[in-house]
């Protein structure tokens, strides 16, 4: 079931978290079901990316761990830009760069190539935030992370559908 | 052992033994499942186990927990859980292991592998169907502590549902037993334990813990009446308390869902006295406590409010004449909340299960304040809040209808309905045919709730009928002045709402009553006789078959919703003449209104009539009248509805003529004028009609008809698809793909090989229709037939990923669950394609359309994680 974390007994970091409400469901308009109209990449849609991606400790989503928000996203579609901050749940959580991992490649899978990602640590909100976001904004280390098969299996897990 | 078992019996202990030697380090499967079959069967009838018993258990438990995967094209077909299963028999059998499984039960439990845990848990759940708290008594404190860390930790909801059943069986298990005196009850130190690890958790509402501890204090107090009142009395009050010392509506929320939950438990048992249910005396708090919940912004909290309150009501005798009262005045409000709106859809729902109960409190708080409401608009015609007047219309329409759930109070929703109909049509309103819907919609959900009452059922008929009726005849007179507001009742959409409620007045009506309503409906029709419509004063004649008004023509749909819904065994009155004038309006052509509701209303009768020489000869009527029409002339379109109607109705029937009649359809897909419309004339054969020819109307449909159809048409389809010239295949391909879309997809499955390369000709077709019926064909069968489908791979990529660019967004987006349903086939096929594919998928990503974004992220997501570690 789970990669990273330890599950049978008491390992967890963090075993009684907050938990948060799943939004709905988008709610689709009239104006996205008329074909004319376009719909540009707004904020909500890359939250709707991200926010089913599984805690790799928890058998919860990051949306339900607040880890990321939908404020917390800025995007620009003509601009083709996007940035993502994400909160790990305490400041020393040893998975914020598994958890960043997953949430770039999402990214890297889920938009259009124009787009110029940025996926960073809420500032302020762990131990080692510049380590972190300097390996995430590494191109060629994101790509060697995922030539380690242990990686890329515990980044799958993550973005896999919960059965 | 079955037929000397008084022999071995006599054999005493050494028999036993004797067997326990034979079956220790037995290894085969074969001979574990016998083995496991007779030392149950040593157990259950009793056999001497003299000193034997923890060897008998050793040699079966060492096998426990099951690790067996069969071996691939095993012919012995032993499955693992065969083998699990009776295992578990076999330990579970006799309170007299329970000092050696119950240790082993709990190390199992402990462990790191999944299907041990749950197998563990499976096994508890089972002994503790025989056990006594003799057994447990020295286990409870382990078994409790890894259950609750299993519902605390696990990732597995399996798990924690396993984890769940095996708590609530020890509840119960320990709430059975019968206790002497002087002997400690277990029960209580038991529930004192679980309280004492989950109470302080229910005081965390926004924490992990909070559930599994709430889940956990409902499995316990789920096993018995006891174990409810200990639980409770602890819980509720510092849930109680906790609601207020929590301000935040989220919080509040779990709080009284937490509630809810135990609220739900209480149902299951039944006091006698009153005083004894543990509620009573926290009614008041939780009433108070619901009511803030109804008055709250947020609709979470609203929503669990009403649910709470729904489960109050149904407790007996709880709720006074005073809260019911305060809870009516709520819903009153809630009922006028945006519609649509998830807490007004709760809300009616919640004040129709109510009315149930509580008749006399509805009938007099809440009916009479919505009739007053009616009535503002109704009178009041200078104020120029058209828009929001009328949304108040609407919700007091739907309350009315939503609390009609109780013979007494229809009698005093219904005629408040028909009354604002008829002010909506005495013209001191401006009359908007949404506004005429509304209220036919209301009395059709209320029509839908008398069904089940006979004696509703006939009181709706009769009021509701004839003041239809005769407002749709009064409308359709010739007027001096032409006034728009008459003809609102005329419009289609109008007459369809009034066409289902007077279905849905009729399909339930006892065959006498029935032909009561019909000795009048019919002469009405044919001989314009109005004597039992009310107001009946009308200018003219209503002659609806001769060449009157136009207007009178169109209310044969009314005449059809009636007759076409009525049992089949009522007789119709003046038969004969009505087929004849039904077909000879079927035919004309002023209006493709009337025309085609008298086609449908003569294809409707013919589908009930019995065989025999009068149906005959009026489907030999119905030929010429057909015949005539489509040669060439006028009518050839009229007369084409008729014939698909009649084909219907003929083939939901299986009746012989059906195959000439579906041939005459087919030979026409090649028809320049008609084609395309006989090519979607498929789809209206295969799905099912909502006003006639249905199950409910009586009609007389073939539960296997689809099939039957396919099987007599398609190879036909198929000869005339490949002789056709090339502008027509298109309709050859959609008939085809209406067929193969309403067909059960089991039985499409074993056709698919030799209709597979049709379906993917049609995917290449210009047409939007057909690509995308197909598409939606071959989804599902992706999903079901993988292995078939793997043989097309290269095509269907293909086409596919082509389709996922057309100009049609719905086709985009079938285009692209279909890419995403291949990811299905096995892995091997696919991997070849996937670096393609996933370029290919990356256009779709920039779509400017967000639905079909969605789409290709879910389907390129996939391809991404096949062949791919931990997927």
């Amino acid at each position: 079931m789970m990669g990273g974390g330890g599950v049978g007994g008491g390992l967890l970091e963090n075993a009684n978290p907050l938990i948060y409400e799943r939004s709905g469901e988008r709610p689709v308009t009239a104006g996205e079901e008329d074909e004319q109209v376009p719909d540009s990449i707004d904020a909500r849609e890359i939250f709707d990316l991200i926010r089913s991606i599984n805690d790799p400790e928890h058998p919860l989503t990051l949306e339900e761990l607040n880890v990321v928000e939908q404020v917390r996203v800025q995007v620009s579609d003509p601009e083709s830009t996007v940035a993502v901050a994400f909160t790990p749940t305490i400041p020393h959580c040893s998975m914020a760069t598994l958890i960043g991992l997953s949430i770039k490649v999402k990214l890297l899978r889920s938009l259009p190539q124009r787009f110029k990602m940025d996926v960073h640590i809420t500032p302020g909100t762990h131990a080692s935030e510049h380590a972190v976001n300097k390996q995430l904004a590494d191109k060629e280390r994101v790509a060697a992370a995922l030539e380690n098969t242990h990686l890329l299996e515990v980044v799958n897990q993550c973005l896999s559908a919960r059965s | 052992m079955q037929t000397r078992e008084e022999e071995l019996k006599g054999l005493g202990a050494d028999f036993t033994f004797g067997f326990i030697q034979v079956m220790d380090g037995e290894k085969d499967p074969r001979n574990l499942l016998v083995a496991f079959r007779i030392v149950h069967d040593l157990i259950s009838r009793d056999y001497s186990l003299g000193p034997f018993v923890e060897e008998l258990f050793e040699v079966t438990s060492c096998y426990f927990p099951i690790d067996f995967t069969p071996p691939p094209n095993d012919p012995h077909g032993i499955q693992r859980e065969d083998l699990i299963l009776s295992l578990r028999a076999v330990l579970a059998s006799t309170p007299r292991f329970a000092e050696f499984l119950l240790p082993l039960l709990i190390e199992k439990v402990d462990s790191e592998i999944l299907s041990a845990k749950l197998d563990s848990l499976q096994t508890l759940n089972a002994c503790c169907a025989g056990y006594g708290q003799k057994e447990l008594k020295d286990f409870l404190p382990s078994l409790w502590s890894s259950i609750r860390r299993e519902v605390f930790q696990t990732a597995s909801e399996r798990v924690e549902a396993e984890g769940l059943a095996a708590l609530h069986s020890l509840t119960a298990c320990l709430s059975r037993s019968v206790l002497r005196a002087d002997a400690e009850d277990l029960l209580d130190s038991f529930l004192s334990n679980i309280l004492q690890d989950c109470r302080h958790h229910l005081c965390e509402p926004d924490m992990k813990l909070v559930w599994p501890s709430a889940k956990l204090l409902q499995a316990a107090a789920g096993a018995s009446a006891r174990a409810y009142d200990h639980i409770t009395s602890n819980v509720l009050p510092l849930l109680l308390e906790q609601f207020h010392k929590h301000s935040q509506s989220n919080q509040r929320r779990t709080i009284l869902e937490m509630i809810l939950g135990f609220l739900k438990l209480q149902q299951k048992w039944s006091y006698e006295d009153k005083d004894q249910r543990p509620l009573s005396g926290f009614k008041d708090q939780l009433c108070s406590l619901v009511f803030m919940a109804l008055t709250d912004p947020s609709t979470q909290l609203q929503l669990v409010g009403i649910r709470t309150l729904t489960v109050l009501g149904a407790q007996p005798d709880l709720l006074s004449s005073g809260d019911l009262e305060l809870a009516v005045g709520h819903l009153y409000r809630l009922s006028f909340l945006e519609e649509d709106s998830q807490s007004w859809v709760a809300a009616l729902e919640a004040s129709g299960t109510l009315a149930t109960l509580y008749p006399v409190a509805f009938s007099s708080y809440l009916v009479p304040k919505l009739a007053e409401e009616l009535h503002i608009g109704e009178s009041d015609l200078t104020r120029g809040d058209g828009p929001t007047k009328c949304s108040r219309h609407l919700c007091c329409m739907q309350a009315l209808s939503a609390v009609s759930t109780h013979p007494s109070i229809v009698k005093e929703t219904l005629p408040l309905l028909l009354q604002h109909l008829w002010q909506v049509n005495k013209g001191n309103m401006v009359a908007q045919s949404s506004e005429v819907i509304a209220v036919c919609q209301s009395l059709q959900q209320v029509a839908e709730k008398c069904q089940q009452d006979l004696e509703s059922c006939w009181y709706f008929h009769q009021t509701a009928i004839p003041c239809l009726l005769a407002l749709a005849v009064q409308a359709s007179m010739p007027e001096k002045e032409p006034s728009v507001l008459r003809k609102v009742l005329l419009e289609d959409d109008v007459l369809a709402a009034m066409v289902s409620v007077i279905g849905t007045a009729t399909t339930h009506l006892s065959p006498e009553l029935a032909a009561q309503s019909v000795a009048c409906i019919v002469p009405l029709f044919l001989d314009g006789n109005v004597s039992f419509l009310p107001e009946n004063s009308f200018p003219s004649r209503f002659q609806p078959f001769q060449d009157g008004p136009s207007g009178q023509r169109r209310l044969v749909a009314l005449l059809m919703a009636f007759v076409c819904s009525l049992p089949r065994n009522v007789e119709i009155p003046q038969l004969n003449q009505l087929m004849r004038e039904l077909l000879e309006l079927s035919c004309c052509q002023s209006c493709p209104f009337s025309s085609t509701a008298a086609a449908k209303c003569f294809a409707g009768l013919l589908n009930k009539h019995p065989a025999g020489q009068q149906l005959d000869e009026f489907l030999q009527l119905a030929g010429d009248k057909m015949e005539a029409g489509l040669g060439s002339g006028p009518y050839r379109s009229q007369a084409f509805t008729l014939l698909l109607w009649v084909t219907k109705a003929l083939v939901l029937r299986y009746h012989p003529l059906s195959s000439c009649l579906t041939a005459r359809l087919m030979g026409l897909l090649s028809d320049p004028e008609l084609g395309p419309a006989a090519a979607d004339g498929f789809s209206l054969l295969m799905s099912d009609c909502t006003d006639v020819l249905t199950r409910a109307g009586h009609a007389e449909v073939r539960i296997m008809f689809r099939q039957r159809f396919f099987t007599d048409n398609v190879p036909t389809l198929v000869q005339g698809f490949h002789a056709a010239p090339q502008d027509v295949k298109p309709n050859y391909l959609k008939g085809l793909s209406h067929v193969l879309n309403r067909l059960p997809k089991p039985v499409l499955l074993p056709e698919l090989p030799t209709l597979l390369s049709l379906l993917l000709e049609a995917l290449s077709c210009p047409d939007s229709v057909v690509q995308l019926s197909t598409l939606s064909c071959l989804q599902p069968l992706l999903l079901e037939a993988p292995q078939v489908m793997s043989l097309h791979v290269d095509t269907l990529v293909t086409k596919f990923l082509n389709l996922s660019s057309s100009p049609s967004m719905a086709v985009r987006i079938a285009a692209l669950q279909c890419m995403h349903a291949l990811t299905r086939l096995p892995t091997p096929v696919l991997l070849p394609y996937k670096p393609q594919v996933i370029r290919a998928l990356a256009k779709p990503l920039d779509d400017k359309k967000r639905l079909v974004r969605k789409e290709a992220v879910s389907a390129r997501g996939e391809w991404f994680l096949l062949g791919s570690p931990g997927s």
